[in-house]
Parts: C-alpha cells; structure tokens; sequence
C-alpha cells in the first residue's frame, strides 16, 4: 500500500513532469496561454494516461518485445480517439481551443515514456497510481504556466480579470516567444532548487539534466551517433 | 502567387517549430551537434513530405469514402510508423549510402510531433494535394532551418560560461523564446 502512495505522489514533486521529467514539451509550450486551456490539456492527459497504463500493463506479458512501440502507439491512440469525441460532445469550446493538440497527445512523449519506463515492467494497480499521479502532475505544471502567462499576458486569471482596467497587457507572455522563455525559466529554478536541495544534503549534484525523454531514447541514440561521426572524422575508415 | 505566399510564410512567419510548438523534443534533444542537427533535419524532412501525402490520399480517398473520419488519428500514426519502417528498410536496401546518413535517425521520428501534426493540420485547414505537399515542404524546410541555428548557436554555448543551473535544456528554451522572437518580424515581410 505504502509503495502505491509513493508511486502517486513521485508524480506530483518529485518527478513532476515536465518541470523535473522533462517529457511533453510540445503542449506544454503550446497550451499554456491560458489557465483553463492548461487544465483542460491535463484533464484529457490524465484520462488518456491513466488508461493507456493499466491497459498496457495488463498486457505488458503477451506482447512481444520488439512491436512493443507500436503497440503501446496503437493503445494510446485508440484512448486518445475515444478522448476526442467526448471532448467534441461535452466540452467543444476547450477542444476548438486545444486544436490540433488534442490529437498530437498520442505522440506526446508523457504517454510512450511512461508505458515504457513503468507500465510494461509493474502490475496494473501499480501502473494507474503512476499514470494518475503523473497525470495530475503534468495537470498541475500547466495550470501553473499557464496561470503565469495568462495573468501577465493578457491580465486575467481563468477569465476573471486581475488588474482593472488600468492594465496594459504584456502580450509577449501569451505568444510563442514568451512560452520558451517562461518554461526556460521555470526550469533552470527548479534545476537550482535540486542543486540546492543536494547541497544541503552534502552531495554535489550536476544540474545538467538532458532533455530526458527517457522513454524514446532518441537524444541518448542521439549522443552516440555524434560520438560516433566525431570518431569517423578523427580517424577516416580505411577504404 | 497565393501559394508562393503559403510557401514562405509557412518557413518564416508560422515556423513549426517556433511558431507552433511542434516537434520541441529533437530539437532540443539532438541540437548538440550541426552534423546531428542536419541529418535530423534532413530525415524529418523527407519523412513529413511523404507522411502528409501518403495521409492525405488515405484521408480523400479511403476515410471519406467509408465516412471513417473519426478513425483519422489512429490511422494516420499507424501509416506513419509504418511508413517510417518501411522506408527505413528500402533505403538500407537499396540506397545504402542515403540509409547511412539519415537512416539511423528514422525510428526516432515516428513519435516526433511535427509528422503527425503537419498530415493533421493540412485536413484541418482543407488544402487541396498540391497545396498540402509544398506546405509540408515548407513546414519542414521551416523546421531544418531552426535545428541548424539552434545547433550552431549551442556549439558555441558549449564554451561559454553560464550559470549551473540553466545549462541544458533551460537555455536552450530561452535560446529558442529569442529565436522565435526574430522569427516573429518576419510578420511583416508578409502583411
């Protein structure tokens, strides 16, 4: 009982993505002009990673190992279809204002990270405590950023507005730019807090997270392939 | 003219990755390098191109037919994965030295949001063949031309001091905010 608490709320502080997991940049970027638009991304996460979890945990032993990607794709895509109609029957205002990124949460690498580094290795109950934690986490990251922006882009805070009318917007929060910018910021604090947590502690950590997409594993193949064309020049292959 | 027009603004002005936030995974995850930064670029290019075709045909010509359409994301990754694998292999078999240099970044591409985002965002905006393939052309020339900046601007980073805590991935969204900055005064070349 005890481990499934700490599987939920690893997702919450600790390993809250995508500020400490830095998995699902894209949405977080693109969602978080607004508040509301924040928790409505989250909300339809939660669902679509929380199934795709138990589901694929409950299968995790009869798929084999090597069309395991296509299958967890083929797992998260079905929920995430299932996500879009209700989307389009109860709440379409938020789905006209999340677009294009309703769809693309298949391809958000929350979803793949998380069935590969927990869901295809722990049990189905194990795996729900990590999807909904993680879930409610990235929820929480993007109301926040999206709390931030909102309330200096354009003044309000879920519509409500903050500053009477006196205020001038700060439109660069709400356009692209201000995103990175924002993000960028958010998580060098949270990168020095870690250093300084550590500190405290008496243990020197290194701040250099890589973009640690730990579940395609695209920037570790990454590293070894410029590793490996930085060798080829050194020394050019014989023939 | 119109579509000249689509052409440049889909490079410059709505810059997919500055501009609409897709794709931010290799781009902050495999712009250490300009070598790595071009042969990513240069995959992802190839692979949109077909990707949104070969979508885009399926879409007309399959899902409409059938009134299948909200079967369009589910198939649309799926014939991408499968595009990507089975392009993987005929390029090994038969274009080895194209397979050695953008092979080894094809699987990674599959789950790159910028694929499966340019086949869905050409049906959402309902352009004809045509206009869809030179919008992906674009879109992903847009996208080449950002990893190449990004990576020659953090191989200088490389050697410069900065704070611990915003080396990696912080300075290179903050990087990317001000890139996207510059990008944004393309808006009136267009207006």
């Amino acid at each position: 009982m005890a481990s499934l608490v700490q599987e939920f709320t690893k997702g919450l502080w600790k390993e809250i993505p995508p500020f400490r997991l830095v998995l699902g940049l894209c949405p977080t970027l693109a969602v978080s002009n607004t508040a509301n638009n924040g928790l409505g991304m989250g909300a339809a996460v939660i669902f679509v990673l929380a199934l795709s979890n138990v589901i694929i945990s409950l299968v995790r032993n009869i798929i084999p190992k090597k069309v395991r990607i296509a299958c967890f794709i083929a797992i998260a895509a079905s929920l995430v279809v299932a996500v879009e109609m209700l989307m389009q029957a109860f709440a379409y205002p938020l789905y006209e204002q999340l677009g294009i990124f309703v769809p693309l949460i298949v391809v958000n690498c929350i979803i793949l990270g998380r069935a590969e580094a927990f869901a295809g290795k722990n049990p189905p109950l194990a795996s729900l405590a990590d999807g909904l934690g993680m879930g409610i986490g990235f929820t929480i990251s993007l109301t926040f950023l999206g709390a931030i922006r909102e309330s200096f882009g354009s003044g309000t805070l879920f519509g409500v507005p903050l500053f009477g009318p006196d205020f001038h917007p700060f439109t660069f929060m709400v356009q692209a730019p201000g995103a990175f910018v924002c993000l960028g910021l958010i998580l060098a604090g949270m990168n020095f807090l870690n250093v300084w947590q550590a500190k405290r502690k008496g243990v020197d950590l290194d701040p250099n997270f890589d973009a640690g997409c730990s579940g395609c594993g695209a920037c570790k193949m990454m590293d070894k392939i410029a590793a490996q064309q930085k060798l080829e020049r050194l020394e050019p292959s014989k023939g | 003219m119109d579509i000249f027009l689509l052409f440049i603004s889909a490079i410059f002005v709505n810059n997919i990755l500055l501009a609409q936030y897709l794709g931010n995974c290799p781009y902050l995850g495999c712009s250490k390098e300009k070598g790595v930064a071009f042969g990513m670029g240069a995959a992802v290019l190839f692979v949109i191109v077909l990707a949104t075709v070969i979508c885009f045909l399926i879409q007309k010509y399959v899902l409409n037919v059938l009134h299948l359409e909200y079967l369009q994301t589910i198939v649309f990754i799926l014939v991408i994965a499968a595009l990507v694998q089975f392009v993987e292999m005929f390029l090994k078999k038969m274009v080895p030295p194209l397979y050695k240099s953008l092979g080894i970044f094809l699987p990674l591409i599959t789950t790159n949001c910028a694929v499966l985002g340019v086949a869905i965002l050409v049906q959402r905006k309902e352009f004809d063949l045509l206009t869809s393939t030179l919008y992906a052309l674009a879109a992903s020339l847009g996208f080449l031309l950002a990893i190449i900046l990004m990576a020659g601007i953090r191989e200088r980073f490389e050697i410069t001091r900065i704070p611990r805590s915003m080396k990696g991935v912080p300075s290179g969204l903050i990087m990317a905010g001000i890139m996207s900055l510059a990008f944004m005064a393309f808006k009136g070349m267009i207006a």
